[in-house]
């Protein structure tokens, strides 16, 4: 057996997680297909929130994933870039909002 | 960016005999994806067989002013290959004498058969009722001797088809080479400017959208809804319909696919979305296609492999509708391209 924790082949596996359990498989692949349709946002634009929300959970194969999803919709490089330093704002902004718990707890604790 | 056909740089997958043992060993041969064949018998549909004849799809010749990167024909400027004023009369002749509803001329640039015009004269005083010329776009703009097309193509109401990889100028370019992209549009404003894809017009423009990679294409209806937002805004261009077509893993993109690692994934993409719907209404199903030294094929696709139809009658000269319409078709694992999702053809989705 390969030791590594990630294979891109067990991407195409993904669907096999329904085998040990049928019910709660079956049910989120109908409610992750449901999300991804037309809706009010356009299902380019929930492609693009899925690039970045990958980033943020660190899934290589969402990456993977949607980053080829993306190309199939013809969604340009520079808008997956900007996609990713979104996702990268959102991040450091909620690390960085936090110092302000750390702020308040300095100043309480401090004479 | 390419500059030479696989053909001039004497590339072994120029070589239709190399591309078909690619085609049917390795994974096809070792049971990791179903073979072509056996995933239609499985469904079914095996063999493939015509439905009656309405296309007569003419490949003029190869020789081309672009050198795509995703190239079936592996066209380019050093292909000389061109379609005789024989072979063109000919075809005239089955045109006259049989159903054939829509003529469809590709290439290579078929504009630059020097041919080109006095076909289209003639074959347009057949009456056939859609008349496709399959233009680049570029070539319009390519030399001075080109620059009335648009009206030469609007005198004899033709049906123009051209590739335009994508609305913007990097993806355009990268695909089929620096400039494209700008001439392109340059090329849809005067097609426009004449009528073409003009509301309340006659005059037919349709676009063909090609990924630019190793990917499979999206819907085409979102993809057609982008690029006419897209032109429209940028360029005020108009058009009618946009076809999204699967790259079929064959001649440049095949050695792509090889070449960039990406060949088995795009092959179990290509599995993975095969569609029995689409298999009903691929294009080989009601087309002959004829290359440019007159020999008969079940589409453009076997025609660039080298399978001749599966018929007695092999040649243009000896047509014969009723042995063609009794023919096997010739399938590999290429055809996956033209089964996978919605289906793609020379105009589209097909299901
Ligand atoms: S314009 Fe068409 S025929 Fe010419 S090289 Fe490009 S894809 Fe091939
Ligand atoms: S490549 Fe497509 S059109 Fe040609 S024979 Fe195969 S399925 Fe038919």
């Amino acid at each position: 057996m390969e030791k590594t924790y990630y294979d891109p082949a067990d991407l195409k596996k993904f669907g096999k997680i329904s085998e040990w359990n049928e019910a709660l498989g079956d049910k989120f692949f109908d409610y992750y297909g449901k999300v991804f349709e037309e809706g009010s946002l356009t299902a380019r634009e929930k492609s693009l929130i899925a690039l970045a929300v990958s980033h943020t959970v660190q899934c290589p194969y969402c990456i993977d994933a949607y980053t080829g999803d993306g190309l199939k919709r013809g969604i340009t490089k520079e808008e997956m870039m900007e996609a990713v330093h979104v996702a990268a704002a959102i991040r450091g902004g909620a690390t960085l909002v936090h110092s302000v718990q750390m702020m308040n707890k300095y100043d309480k604790l401090s004479m | 960016m390419l500059s030479k056909s696989l053909h001039a740089k004497h590339n072994e997958l120029s070589k239709t005999e190399k591309q078909l043992e690619i085609l049917s060993s390795g994974i096809f041969k070792d049971g990791t994806l179903p073979t072509f064949a056996n995933k239609i018998k499985a469904a079914g549909q095996f063999p493939l067989r015509p439905k009656k004849i309405e296309i007569l799809q003419l490949n003029v010749g190869y020789m081309c002013n672009q050198v795509c990167a995703h190239c079936h024909v592996d066209a380019g400027p050093d292909r000389k290959e061109i379609m005789t004023v024989e072979t063109m009369q000919q075809c005239l002749d089955v045109i006259k004498n049989t159903g054939v509803h829509t003529l469809d001329l590709t290439g290579g640039a078929p504009e630059m058969n020097p041919n080109f015009r006095w076909f289209v004269e003639e074959a347009s005083k057949l009456g056939v009722q859609d008349f496709i010329v399959r233009s680049n776009l570029t070539i319009i703009l390519a030399n001075k001797k080109y620059h009335d097309l648009p009206e030469f193509f609007a005198k004899h109401n033709i049906h123009v088809i051209s590739s335009l990889p994508y609305y913007k100028r990097e993806k355009t370019d990268k695909q089929r080479g620096d400039g494209v992209f700008d001439k392109s549009i340059k090329a849809l404003q005067m097609l426009n400017e004449v009528g073409y894809g003009m509301p309340n017009s006659n005059l037919k423009l349709d676009l063909v959208y090609n990924p630019s990679g190793a990917f499979l294409p999206t819907d085409q209806k979102a993809l057609e809804n982008d690029f006419k937002k897209a032109l429209k805004e940028d360029f005020n261009i108009d058009f009618n319909s946009l076809f999204a077509i699967t790259n079929l893993p064959i001649s440049r993109f095949l050695d792509y696919l090889i070449n960039s690692d990406n060949y088995e994934d795009y092959m179990y993409a290509l599995v993975e979305a095969f569609n029995p719907k689409a298999v009903e209404n691929v294009m080989c199903t009601n087309t002959i296609s004829v290359s440019y030294d007159g020999w008969l094929y079940d589409c453009d696709f076997n025609q660039m492999l080298g399978l001749k139809v599966a018929s007695a009658e092999k040649h243009i000269s000896q047509f014969n509708e009723e042995s063609l319409s009794n023919r096997t078709i010739l399938i590999s694992q290429h055809c996956y391209g033209c089964t996978a999702g919605a289906g793609s053809s020379c105009q589209g989705t097909v299901a």
